[in-house]
This record gives structure tokens, sequence and C-alpha cells, in this order.
């Protein structure tokens, strides 16, 4: 692909700082939108494109900000999810150290666009150095007039702040997000009522992904056909895919939705490392169901990962070569979720330590019959009976490990 | 003696406060801070925070122990932290933690008698095109092994 929407300047230096992205044209679309455009206008626009949320669920961007009532007597918020929480996941940490200013036009109109005042970005803990440069760079915006009162003179105010987070995944889940900012534990809520009507503060609220709001420039600025063009008609754009494992060069590569696995990894990537031997690999971060060598000769977009029984999530690709045991992935996996639920619900709280500590034994060497069945039977009993979506992102990977590699396991449970 | 925040602490805690429309909702950065001044959240600094915020004691304790990044005990000059998550673990990073223990004498959840370490193993950190890699405080450490370790470890006094 010859022209990058979203990492075209990372390998520029000091192009976090506000005089260079003014150098390069920046702001221009935050002109655009706010001088020429109507939020009726913009609105069209994104839902025109097509683009679909970066986070892990795919749902169309535009479709959810005409989800916020227009007229109510209460604020409006956008919260920014820049939890990161998903193993395996690294590229919003790129867009934000690399173009804080991308971010910040895609938080401006976005906000323009549903008539929003206040924006936060959830950023997870461990990014302090990434939540300094964000907060470097929206004070940087400030000063040239792009955030604060009147914003360029068309009457627009917003503020945006920085919102650590503190360690928990669950809290990159939109609902857990929203009570975690509120100062609560992070413990998702019930749906509906969903965000856009109720959120944060019991006010309408857009939660989208640090990528998706970073592709909402280059819309304005060059159309929703265009964007379309760059990806699918029905899935618009690129995506950041971050390649890591037994890869030659794992990092990440911005390619149009709709890139064959096997190229990313062997074309982009440069082939598996230490001349090893491909075994599987997880497509879209750790929730994603795995997929065997031989089935990752797979177009990367929502749909075709879908229909392979696995889902495109985070885009993030985890390479695991032959000379790994599936049984260790099986423990990592298993060990995540049972550390991560949050404990509302009883399926996932028992059952992701239960299925843990079946794992666990069966790594000491302590196998016993009946343990794989019972694992099934546990994460069957998750899927589909929990409050959020962390349950059934739990129960599938470790079903299709199981599904895909029950002889290897087997081994190990009568050894 | 009970704590007190400094007074630029102080300052900076009112600006936080004023950008939420209800106040506890600052409480994870007014924790963070408070982290970063007195080294965990305990009983004591429980009652400074509740204090700041207007709720209670246990609200504070509520929150604190949901998330992994806010210590309820003390840890050392310098916190290592290993991923252990897919990406860390398929480039080595169990034997990493292990020469760790063997070098500090420490197993992960421990913290050296001087006080200069804690080890602990930690979930996937974000940074996995750099696997097999470590925090230490707050700086991010990729591409380890163990020659990469020891020099790491002698540049902390
Ligand atoms: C357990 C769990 C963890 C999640 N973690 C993240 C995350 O770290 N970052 C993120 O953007 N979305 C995450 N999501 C997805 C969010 O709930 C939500 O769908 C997303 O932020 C919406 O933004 P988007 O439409 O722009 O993708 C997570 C979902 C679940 C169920
Ligand atoms: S599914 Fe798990 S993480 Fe989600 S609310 Fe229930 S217990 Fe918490
Ligand atoms: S798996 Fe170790 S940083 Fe992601």
């Amino acid at each position: 692909m010859k022209e990058k929407i979203l990492s075209k300047h990372f390998v520029l230096e000091n192009f976090y700082k506000i005089d260079v992205y003014l150098q390069k044209k920046g702001y221009q679309a935050v002109k655009k939108a706010l001088n020429e455009k109507t939020p009726e206008n913009i609105l069209e626009e994104v839902k025109a494109a097509n683009l679909r949320g970066r986070g892990g669920a795919g749902f169309p961007a535009g479709v959810k900000w005409s989800f916020v009532p227009q007229q109510v007597d209460k604020p409006k918020y956008l919260c920014v999810n820049a939890d990161e929480g998903e193993p395996g996941t690294f590229k919003d940490r790129y867009i934000m150290s690399h173009d804080p200013h991308l971010l910040l036009e895609g938080i401006i109109i976005t906000s323009y666009c549903v008539g929003i005042h206040t924006a936060f970005i959830y950023i997870r803990g461990e990014y302090e150095a990434v939540a300094l440069r964000l907060e470097k760079a929206i004070s940087e915006a400030y000063k040239n007039g792009f955030l604060g009162k009147n914003i360029l003179e068309s009457g627009f105010d917003l503020d945006v702040y920085v919102h650590r987070g503190a360690g928990a995944y669950i809290c990159g889940e939109e609902t857990a997000l929203l009570e975690s900012l509120e100062g609560k534990r992070g413990n998702p809520r019930l749906k509906p009522p969903f965000p856009a009507s109720i959120g944060l503060f019991q006010s309408p609220t857009v939660i989208n992904n640090v990528e998706t709001l970073s592709n909402i420039p280059s819309i304005i600025l060059k159309g929703a056909k265009w964007f379309c063009k760059k990806g699918l008609p029905e899935d618009g754009g690129t995506r950041i895919f971050g390649v890591s494992g037994m890869v030659k060069k794992p990092g990440i590569y911005e390619l149009s939705i709709g890139t064959n696995l096997k190229d990313i990894i062997f074309k982009h990537a440069k082939g598996m490392a230490e001349g090893k031997k491909l075994k599987a690999v997880i497509p879209g971060g750790l929730s994603a169901p795995i997929l065997k060598a031989d089935e990752i000769d797979i177009k990367m977009d929502f749909d075709s990962l879908v229909n392979a029984n696995s889902m495109l999530g985070s885009a993030a690709i985890v390479v695991i070569d032959e000379d790994t045991s599936i049984l260790d992935v099986l423990k990592v996996v298993t060990r995540f979720y049972s550390h991560e639920s949050c404990g509302q619900c009883t399926p996932c709280r028992i059952g992701s330590s239960w299925i843990n500590k079946i794992v666990r034994r069966i790594c000491d060497g302590k196998g016993k019959n009946g343990d794989i069945d019972n694992i099934i039977r546990l994460a069957s009993n998750i899927l589909g009976n929990t409050l959020c979506p962390l349950g059934d992102a739990a129960a599938m990977p470790i079903l299709a490990i199981i599904k895909k590699f029950r002889e290897e396991i087997e081994s190990y449970v009568s050894n | 003696m009970s704590p007190e925040f400094s007074d630029k602490t102080k300052k900076k805690l009112e600006e936080i406060i004023s950008r939420y429309s209800r106040k506890e909702a600052a409480i994870l950065p007014v924790l963070h801070l408070t982290q970063k001044e007195f080294g965990c959240i305990s009983v004591e600094e429980e009652k400074l925070v509740a204090e700041l915020l207007d709720i209670k004691p246990i609200q504070v304790r509520e929150v604190a122990t949901f998330y992994t990044m806010l210590n309820q005990m003390p840890v050392g000059k310098y916190y290592i932290q290993v991923c252990s998550n897919l990406s860390c673990s398929l480039l080595g990073a169990e034997s990493l933690i292990d020469y760790l223990t063997e070098k500090i004498g420490i197993k992960p959840g421990e913290t050296t008698q001087d006080n200069k370490f804690t080890l602990s193993t930690v979930e996937c950190l974000g940074a996995c095109e750099m696997a097999p890699c470590m925090m230490i405080n707050f700086d991010y450490h990729g591409n380890l092994d163990k020659k990469k370790i020891d020099k790491i470890l002698e540049g902390l006094k």
C-alpha cells in the first residue's frame, strides 16, 4: 500500500511536537471540519466511510455516534479507550507516542460532530511516559487555539483530559471503563442501557478506541470514498497490525483491511525467526480463537475471521512456533482470564480459575482422565452466560485450542 | 505520624479534582500521586485520600484493592515487573524470571531484605514487539536476554 493513513509520520523525529506537526499541514482536518462542515455533514461522511471500531468489536463508528440523543439537558462525554490491555496489542501506544496530535484532531472533530464539550482519554496506567506526552500535546493544542473555548472562532468549546488507569484488563471493556472513570472498581455494567444514552456520570457518552478516532482526520480531508478504497467497501481503511512472537521482524504494519494473514507474517514480518516452523497464529489478540498453520491463508477483515470462527479483534497477531508446547499457550491463556475476571458473574469467576487449576495440574504432570472434557464443560458454561464479553473472550480461545490441538493435550494428560 | 501531602502535590491535586463533575472520580489520579509520594496505599493513605475526596476510607480501599498497580505494601526501590504473557513467554520470559530469581535471590512477589528490589510477574505490558520485556519502576526494557539483564541491573545503584 502506497500511502498510509495512520503511521505515515511515525518515522519522523519530533513529529509529536506541534510545531513539526503544523509544518506538515497538521490541524487541516480540524480547520476544514469546524469552518466548512456541519456536524450532520461529518456524521454522514463517517457513516459512508464504513469505519469500524478498532478496539475489538468492530462496530461502525458513525452508527454509534448517531445513537447519542441530540437534545439533552445533560453534558455529553467522549471517552477515548486507550487502555490497550488485550495481550499482543501495542498499536495505540505507537499512535499516541508518535502522532498524538492526529488523535487529538480525531477527538476534536468527533466531539464537534456529536456536540461534546468534555473528553477523557483513559490510558492504561503502565503507559506513564505516553500519558505525559499526551498531556504535553494537549497543552500545546490549547496554546494554539485548537482546544479550550471558541476553537478557531467557531463557537465550539472542548476540554480534553488524560485519565490513567491502574492495571486492570477489564477496564478496557467500555462499561467497566466508565465505572473506573467515575472512581469505582472496574465492574462492567449490564447493557442496555447503552453508554450512548446513559454513560459517564449518567450522561450520553461515546466510547471509541484510539485507532478508530485517529482515522477521522483523513476521512474529513479525503472523503469516505477514498477511505473505503483503502480497505474493503463495507469495512473501510487500514489496520495497524501488531505482529509479535516467533517472527524475524516483530512490529507494527499498517496495511489495507483484508490483507492476507500469511503475507503479513511471511512478507512483512519476514517469516519465522531462528529457522523455526509455524505451529499456530492468534490473529486478533489473546481473546481471538487460534488458527492452525494451515488456516492462515485468510483475509484479515472482520467478516472473514468470523467466518473462520475467529475474530479480528485488535488486529494483534501472535505467531507460535512448533517448538512451543500448546499446553504452555493454554496455561498463559487460562491464567490471564482467571486473573482478570472481575468476579461479578459466577461462571466467569469460578469457571476461569477452575480451568486454570486443571491446566496447571496437567502442566505438573498430574493430568487425569476426564480433565479435557471437564475443561470443555466449564468453558461451555461460561459461554453466553455472563454479564460482559470477557466471559466469552475467555471461553472461546480455550475451546478453540482444545478443539484444534486435542491430541497434543491428551498426550500431556496421559504422560 | 500521619502522612501529609507536600504543598506542590496539594496544588496538583486541586487542579486534578477540578476536572471532574464528581470529586470521587478523581480517585485514580489521586491514588497514583499518593503512591508516588508515600510509596504505597496503606491504611494511613486511605484515610488521607478519603478526607480529600469526601468519601469513606473503605471506599478508597475498595478501589485501591481492585487495581494491580496500586500497592497496599511498600515495594523495593526498584520494582521489577516481568511480563509473562504469551508473546514474551514464547521468547523465553520464564527462563528470564528464573534467572532474575537466582541473581537477586528472591522469588516473584518478594522484596529483598535491603529493600532494593521487588520482583513480580505481570500480564502483557503492551510492548510485545520488544518481547521478552519488563518494567523497572516506569521504565520499559525490551528484547531481554541474560546479558542485557546483567547490564541493566549493574546500572541500578
Ligand atoms: C474484556 C474486554 C477488554 C477490552 N479492552 C479494550 C481495550 O483495551 N481497548 C479498546 O479500545 N477496546 C477494548 N475493548 C472493547 C471496548 O469494550 C469497546 O468495544 C471499544 O472501546 C469501542 O471502541 P471502538 O468501537 O472504537 O472499537 C475491550 C472489550 C472487552 C470485553
Ligand atoms: S464476565 Fe467476567 S469480567 Fe465480565 S462482568 Fe462477569 S465476572 Fe466480570
Ligand atoms: S506479551 Fe509481554 S508485553 Fe505483551
